[in-house]
């Protein structure tokens, strides 16, 4: 009994001593998710995990709820005020629900940023956009005009009429045309993120424009559906589909060639970069404040606009040589 | 009367290639209209099973649910490496299942089917959800069998549009040649008279429904398969393309009235318009104006023509009660 008491005094006092030297030396960063067991989020945890490494004195806390729901999200925070933790970087269930936890944890001194999915400006010191309208913008083109050294025509197949996202990318977009000589945009049609519309619209622009050398479908939906219409009119090869699409419903048409490549955000990234960020505003290596440039480590610097949102990078490019590595995250 | 009705229909489809012909020539090759008629098969399949629940007076909005359901266990099936005739046999059974519980709640309860099929509509996508939390099954994960059987050519035309041209042939077989097809017509023509001749008015019904689920089912399977991508949202809002068609293929929407060939052909004009618009250069803005213009003056037309009602026989003893 004796012999038992004093072991378990002795792992309670190494534990305590143990924890103390911890908060010493490494920070502790939260990584807190919409959920656990998204592949999306597990990828962004390899991100911060690479982060940690890489800063060496980092130690990263992965949790979340187990299902998209902001009280989960609230009860997670509040326990990660009580171990006091060092930072927070969350990706919110919730726009405005989160904002009282979370300004409790600023008030105890733990630094608080959003990444992918924000929460509103109150509640967090920064907010990560994986990516900006602008950068999307020039992304997509860039991608099919990679493809295109000699120029050529393209088209694009959008959401909805009505689709901000889609109609904003578009916009932008059309702003850089000038950068890319040769490549001329010869339509725009609008699938309604229906499979079946949207492959019927890739077909009449395959029909319309016989010279078609690219067909750019900014959503998920439609860029499915123009790589199979591509591949059932026997063009694969002629008609290059790209845009945005989801590495796990794409491979298949990269592998028979029907798209070259496409984009989205790289959660990898996305979680190196938030890491790098919540450690550097923790150590006072940069403030949160409009204007500011925080560095990111490999992924460069982000800078603060007015509401203190910063833009990663251009989305990630996903081709042949890594989709395989990708499909099965998300 | 019914026979000028679809003569009209056949005018207007032809009135309505010319126009396009004009714009777009390429459009009338026959290769192109054969690809036109296979795009089409989905809506010419499904508005023949709506035009069975039609007829009887009732309306089915569950189907594009029904097929996406069928659609989705037809390709975690083929995941499941099942072989492809043990999924095409059990995605009628399943789409079959699925419209009889449509048919077991309007024959029943007596609930209005609008009500029965609206609310099943949103439970069958709701299933979808469960079962895959949402993912989509994609190219890449369904087998190369599974694909190819809708698209494999015979005889000049893909398999898609053989099964088309089997439902049509077999449909309307059925409402000419057999008591159960008979009866759709006289259940919604009037319900009242029809249970005297000794026909079950519920049971039709039920049958109906089940017609239409079956072939829900069969279609889910051919969309799945062709579309190459299978998740909770696929064919949403098509109940609305399957009852225009039925509209404009002249089928009563009071039920009791309309023609297998009325059927094929108000599917075949929508599937030409959806087909020629993103050739013909028209304004996207324009589009849902001008698929709306085309079943409001259908069902303007179907108006005018419905005057003639049910003769009075026995005059005499009508006066003398």
């Amino acid at each position: 009994m004796s012999i038992l008491k004093k072991a378990l005094t002795t792992a309670a006092l190494a534990s305590i001593l143990m924890a103390g030297a911890a908060q010493a030396e490494t920070k502790r960063i939260a990584l807190v998710v919409k959920a656990l067991g998204i592949g999306f989020f597990e990828a962004a945890n390899k991100g911060a995990e690479e982060a940690a490494k890489e800063l060496g004195d980092v130690e990263i806390i992965y949790t979340g709820p187990t299902d998209t729901t902001a009280e989960g999200q609230i009860e997670v925070i509040n326990s990660l005020i009580a171990q006091k933790v060092d930072a927070i970087a969350i990706s919110a269930n919730d726009t405005d629900a989160l904002v009282p936890t979370l300004k409790k944890a600023m008030d105890r001194g733990i630094t608080v940023i959003s990444w992918d999915s924000g929460v509103a400006k109150e509640g967090r010191q920064m907010h990560l956009n994986p990516s900006s309208s602008a950068l999307i913008g020039n992304t997509i083109i860039k991608l099919a005009a990679d493809h295109l050294p000699e120029g050529g025509e393209v088209a694009v197949l959008s959401a909805t009429t009505t689709s901000t996202n889609q109609n904003t990318w578009i916009e932008e977009m059309n702003k850089v045309m000038g950068n890319y000589p040769g490549i001329t945009v010869v339509g725009t049609v609008y699938g309604d993120d229906l499979a079946d519309k949207s492959y019927r619209e890739a077909q009449g622009l395959m029909q319309t424009y016989p010279n078609l050398k690219a067909i750019i479908a900014p959503t998920s939906v439609g860029i499915v559906a123009a790589a199979q219409a591509v591949t059932d009119a026997g063009k694969v090869g002629q008609v290059n589909v790209t845009g945005l699409g989801l590495p796990s419903e794409m491979a298949g048409h990269v592998k028979s060639g029907a798209s070259k490549s496409f984009a989205i955000w790289n959660p990898i990234d996305l979680g190196y970069a938030a890491t790098m960020i919540a450690y550097n505003l923790n150590t006072g290596k940069a403030t949160a404040e409009p204007g500011a440039e925080i560095p990111m480590g490999r992924m460069g610097s982000a800078k603060l606009d007015e509401n203190g949102e910063a833009a990663m990078a251009d989305p990630f490019t996903y081709d042949a040589s890594n989709i395989d590595q990708f499909s099965s995250i998300f | 009367m019914l026979k000028s009705r679809e003569t009209i229909l056949a005018l207007a489809i032809l009135a309505l290639l010319a126009v396009i012909a004009a714009r777009f020539p390429a459009f009338v090759l026959p290769a192109n209209l054969a690809a036109v008629f296979t795009d089409t098969s989905p809506l010419i399949i499904l508005a023949l099973g709506q035009m069975a629940v039609i007829l009887t007076k009732c309306i089915d909005l569950s189907v594009a649910a029904n097929l996406a359901l069928c659609g989705m266990i037809a390709a975690m099936m083929n995941g499941a490496a099942v072989p492809l005739p043990v999924i095409l046999l059990a995605v009628l059974a399943l789409g079959a299942a699925l419209g009889a519980v449509n048919g077991m709640l309007v024959w029943k309860l007596g609930i209005p089917s609008i009500v029965v099929t609206l609310g099943t509509m949103t439970i069958y996508r709701g299933v979808i959800f469960l079962l895959t939390d949402g993912k989509w099954i994609n190219a890449h994960q369904m087998s190369e069998g599974f694909k190819a059987f809708p698209r494999a050519q015979f005889l000049g035309l893909p398999v898609m549009a053989w099964i088309a041209l089997a439902v049509v042939a077999g449909f309307a077989l059925f409402v000419s040649r057999t008591p159960l097809g008979r009866a759709l017509f006289a259940v919604g023509g009037n319900p009242h008279a029809a249970v005297y001749t000794g026909i079950h008015v519920g049971k039709t019904q039920f049958w109906a429904f089940t017609l239409s689920g079956a072939l829900a089912g069969l279609t889910g399977y051919l969309w799945v398969a062709r579309y190459a991508v299978a998740y909770v949202d696929i064919a949403g809002g098509f109940e609305l393309d399957v009852v225009a068609a039925c509209v404009i293929g002249g089928i009563a929407i009071a039920g009791g009235a309309g023609s297998v060939a009325g059927c094929v052909m108000g599917a075949l004009f929508l599937g030409i318009v959806k087909n020629a618009l993103p050739v013909v250069g028209i304004s996207p803005f324009w589009q849902m104006a001008i698929s709306g213009s085309a079943i409001l003056i259908a069902i303007a037309f179907n108006a005018r023509h419905q005057g003639a009602k049910g003769r009075i026989i026995l005059k005499h003893a009508e006066v003398r009660a």
